[in-house]
């Protein structure tokens, strides 16, 4: 198994984070993994990405120009990378902010209205969390125990107690998830 | 099996440096290694071994800082990027001079001048060809992984010692600040005072009435005395050049052309080599792991298998020459490279080889 994915956003969103746990997942069954930001004037505000990627083998390239998935959580992420998704690939997105939809008819696309339904649960950090929730019921690569875990070694102990709130989190983006 | 840990290659730098009994750390932040003095200044290693951390008021600062540890037979060591490194030279030349191990790592930026935060590989011939003044060469270990940000730091004061030398670890921005999972080692104790004394009885650790005192210079007015150093130096680099050279082969056996690459490149170059091999052609893939010494030999058996060679940076082309030299002419030796920050994808270097080759 080998899954490349980019995930791009507005820095703030918590797209380094969803990668990072992901990344973590992964190592937690013992695969293989890298996570390579964009880290560049980005990271100061405007827009922020991270190539993940999961693999049983050894991974040679970190920096890649063609995904199996693209999340897409901007407009600018969507001009960016909607042409960088494989044939037969991922695209998930979030609508709010897209002005100009994904037309590609080669790849599956979803939506998921994660700064919506964050809202709606009173916790605006819960965002990535839900993204990544509509991102596993799509592809589900790791099992929420793993995820779990994951989240365990990617934040620090003193905020252990948010868990549960993110596992619920995860549990709506998987629900709300909408194939296009 | 040790619990493995996803960290960036910043981080890996860092605790490798507390759990391999290093002395201390001295240095300035900038982009793209900044992760290195943070992770130290958060583990505080000097509530548990003893590990001075410092924050100097600049690089030249740092580097002399240097100079003074390691004069005491400590092992010290310092991290930044280009252009702090260039800050660092004079000292780097210094320490050579006057024969003092230590540490230097430099996580590469695009240059020249202030350049551009995003990786590089344009401080090739700065680190590999000497980058201070005079007649000198430091040991040069270029990881490839976050794996290896962490193994090359005990690896690269070993031989620091061995030769009594500046060590240098070139990494660039990719490997600094990419995630992976690193394996770490025990915790190692620092060495006391009296294996200080037992390891370096060249250090300045306090005369005492049954030896000479010790005399740490990088200065010899007497010409034929400074000759002398000189060969000794000069001898030093030819028994590295005998014991200590470090690469890795990637289906090299049956390859009839070859890539050359070091650090973040080198990841993708293998890349290349699979693609290559899907479409049926015979590429292979040297990654020099030493860039002094550099695999001269290796490249030199080689060359009767094939019909060409190409050297991939993120420079204009700096290790390419040193790849010239050894093949002096026998087969076509190609250049790839990216500038100003830009990290080419293996399709992009895989169309320059076919390119390269037609």
């Amino acid at each position: 198994m080998k899954e490349e994915i980019i995930i791009a956003g507005f820095g703030g969103q918590g797209v380094l984070s969803m990668g990072k746990i992901l990344a973590y997942s992964g190592i937690m069954q013992d695969q293989e993994v890298t996570w390579m930001p964009s880290y560049g004037p980005e990271m100061r505000g405007g827009t922020a990405n991270v190539t993940v990627i999961l693999s049983d083998k050894p991974i040679s390239s970190p920096i890649l120009n063609k995904f199996d998935t693209a999340v897409i959580l901007n407009q600018q992420s969507m001009d960016k990378f909607e042409g960088a998704v494989k044939p037969g690939g991922l695209l998930i997105y979030d609508p709010n902010g897209i002005t100009r939809f994904p037309e590609r008819k080669d790849i599956t696309i979803c939506s998921i209205a994660a700064a919506e339904e964050s809202a709606l649960l009173g916790n605006a950090k819960a965002f990535n969390m839900i993204v990544l929730g509509a991102y596993l019921k799509m592809k589900p690569i790791v099992s929420m125990e793993n995820v779990i875990k994951g989240l365990k070694k990617s934040i620090p102990e003193r905020h252990h107690h948010l868990i549960p709130m993110n596992e619920k989190a995860i549990e709506i983006g998987m629900e709300k998830v909408q194939v296009l | 099996m040790a619990e493995k840990i996803l960290m960036k290659g910043n981080e890996a730098i860092a605790r490798a440096a507390i759990h391999c009994g290093c002395d201390g750390y001295f240095g300035y932040p900038i982009t793209p290694q900044s992760e290195v003095m943070e992770t130290l200044m958060e583990e505080m290693p000097w509530e548990t071994t003893g590990m001075v951390v410092l924050q100097a008021e600049s690089e030249t600062s740092s580097i002399n800082m240097l100079y003074g540890g390691a004069s005491c037979g400590k092992r010290v060591m310092t991290s930044s990027s280009s252009p702090g490194i260039s800050l660092m030279c004079e000292g780097i030349s210094y320490l050579a001079g006057a024969e003092l191990p230590c540490l230097v790592v430099n996580v590469v930026r695009g240059g020249p001048g202030l350049g551009t935060i995003q990786p590089g590989q344009g401080d090739y011939f700065q680190m590999v060809k000497g980058g201070g003044h005079g007649d000198y060469k430091c040991i040069v270990l270029a990881p490839a992984s976050a794996q290896d940000m962490y193994d090359f730091v005990s690896k690269a004061f070993d031989l620091a010692f061995k030769y009594r030398t500046p060590a240098i670890i070139l990494s660039d921005g990719v490997i600094g600040q990419m995630m992976e999972k690193v394996e770490m080692s025990e915790q190692k104790p620092r060495w006391t005072d009296e294996e200080i004394k037992k390891n370096s009885p060249w250090a300045c650790t306090g005369k005492t009435n049954d030896r000479k005192q010790n005399i740490i210079t990088s200065l010899a007015l007497d010409a034929a005395v400074h000759e002398k150093l000189n060969e000794r130096l000069q001898a030093k680099y030819k028994k590295m050049e005998e014991e200590d050279v470090l690469f890795d082969s990637y289906m090299t056996e049956d390859a009839e052309h070859l890539l050359v690459a070091y650090g973040s490149m080198s990841r993708i170059c293998q890349s290349v080599v699979e693609t290559a091999r899907e479409n049926g052609i015979k590429l292979g893939l040297l990654r020099p792991i030493t860039l002094f010494p550099f695999a001269n030999k290796e490249i030199d058996r080689l060359v009767p298998q094939l019909k060409s060679i190409m050297s991939v940076e993120l420079s204009a082309g700096q290790m390419v020459e040193d790849v010239r030299l050894v093949v002096n002419g026998r087969i076509p030796v190609n250049f790839y490279g990216r500038l100003g920050g830009i990290v080419p994808s293996p399709e992009e270097v895989y169309e320059a080889f076919v390119k390269s080759i037609k």
